[in-house]
């Protein structure tokens, strides 16, 4: 009931604030754009890069949007209310996270066709995109939270956040393409899906316990 | 063995004992690293494929081996001071995190350049070349998120979390990349099994580990040393101590 109380209020909140919805979505978009104007507009190109370039970019937007994932909550004292209150704080932290899923990745899965347009990508290779973007991004924001909550107490968190983040994130990065290359060449591509899921579990499993006490450590 | 070990939470046994130690550590490995590496670059018979250019082996593999066990050591650093909240620990973790990353580095470089005569590439993107680079920035993540608090006792924690974090996914990015892309020789030595080598190239490359890994402790030994008197400037064991040695240096 009360996470239910917290889940309304993250989604209220981000609806008030679309500028803050929008901006990460358009950097996404801007990235992907790049590509083709820089390695040239050659379709094989373009088919070839194209995972790498969407799953990148889906990972620098990531970023771009988590830094505010507990920030305001830390400077008004919603941190140090929760902190005192009898709900768990990791289940507030696991709450906080899918609220932020949803509402910077699944805008982002909802432009996905464009990227395929864009990139040429097969109607399989977009299959298997979709799919590791959906298994893929909820690890994303639980890992990224972990850095926020330990960054979140720092003036300068930034780049710093993404310093901590980037190498942790290629192990996805990996499985992901691989995965859509796989597709492209119409092979099976559920082994990489079972081992990005693997990954899922075991972050589902840990993170809230380490955001909860990476938390508890910025508000010393 | 538990209250052995728990009198070393405190600041003041800790930095009598790295001060026991760092001699021995100091030592000994000159001896190992002067044994080794002379041994290895001009009596250790050459390779009959890799001509002489095998004999950066001797200080390739303790740095590769050794970049992972530095890491490892700086995982159980932050696991004790997170279990038991040893504030020594914390310090014990950042004392290594930047002899780990030069020595990950050496690593990195040695083998750039032993990839240039047998690849004709400094560098490609194979496994175990990509997972030492990602070790690196785990190693730098660490430091830097340190280095970025002002109050240490906070930052000490917060780095704790992220290299525990780190071993987590040390293992997932290893095998990653390893069936992303695999081009460099298997491992010389390995536990199990016989290993590649001769016995008489091995002898030289053992006790080169064994001194690159005393020297890597004679270093965070020492940088312990100084963490503990920096954070415990205020305290009058180390405001006698810093008296003591001045005293002594007056009558020099």
């Amino acid at each position: 009931m009360k996470l239910r109380a917290v889940l309304y209020r993250e989604l209220t909140l981000a609806y008030r604030q679309k500028a803050e919805l929008i901006q990460p979505l358009l950097f996404f978009l801007l990235v992907v754009t790049l590509f083709p104007l820089g390695v040239g507009p050659g379709p094989e190109t373009l088919q070839k890069i194209g995972p790498g370039v969407v799953w990148v970019a889906a990972i620098l937007s990531s970023l771009l949007g988590m830094d505010r994932l507990f920030r305001d909550e830390f400077l008004d004292g919603w941190m140090e209310q929760t902190l005192l209150s009898p709900i768990g704080l990791g289940w507030v932290a696991l709450i906080k996270v899918l609220a932020h899923w949803v509402i910077s990745i699944v805008p982002l899965l909802l432009i996905s066709p464009l990227m395929a347009l864009f990139l040429n990508l097969t109607v399989p290779m977009y299959t298997a995109l979709v799919i590791t973007l959906l298994v893929g991004t909820p690890l994303l924001s639980l890992v990224g939270a972990i850095a926020v909550a330990l960054t979140v107490g720092l003036q300068r968190g930034g780049v710093l956040l993404a310093l901590l983040l980037l190498p942790l994130f290629v192990p996805l990065l990996i499985f992901a393409t691989s995965a859509v290359d796989a597709a492209s060449m119409q092979l099976p591509y559920t082994p990489q899906i079972a081992i990005i899921g693997a990954m899922l579990m075991l972050a589902l499993a840990l993170a809230p316990f380490a955001i909860a006490y990476a938390l508890r450590v910025s508000q010393n | 063995m538990w209250k052995w070990l728990n009198q070393y939470a405190k600041p003041e046994a800790a930095f009598n004992l790295c001060r026991r130690l760092l001699p021995w550590f100091g030592w000994l490995s000159g001896l190992c690293l002067t044994v080794g590496t002379v041994w290895g670059l001009a009596y250790a018979p050459a390779d009959y494929q890799q001509g002489d250019s095998f004999r950066i082996i001797y200080i390739h593999v303790p740095s590769a081996i050794l970049s992972m066990s530095g890491y490892a050591a700086m995982a159980v650093a932050a696991l004790v001071g997170l279990v038991w909240q040893w504030r020594t620990a914390y310090m014990t973790m950042i004392a290594i995190a930047p002899v780990g990353a030069v020595v990950t580095f050496i690593a990195l470089f040695t083998g750039a350049a032993w990839g240039k005569p047998m690849w004709g590439t400094w560098w490609v993107w194979d496994a175990r070349l990509t997972s030492e680079l990602i070790l690196l920035f785990l190693y730098f993540g660490v430091i830097a998120l340190y280095a970025a608090f002002d109050d240490k006792q906070q930052g000490g924690k917060a780095a704790g979390v992220m290299a525990l974090v780190g071993v987590v996914n040390l293992p997932i990015i290893h095998f990653s990349v390893e069936w992303w892309n695999t081009l460099h020789q298997g491992a010389t030595i390995t536990k199990f099994g016989k290993p590649s080598i001769a016995p008489e190239m091995l002898w030289p490359l053992l006790i080169n580990l064994l001194g690159m890994a005393l020297f890597m402790a004679a270093v965070s030994v020492h940088r312990l040393q100084n963490e503990i008197l920096r954070r415990e400037l205020h305290r009058p064991w180390v405001m006698s101590l810093l008296h003591h040695n001045g005293e002594k240096s007056r009558a020099v």
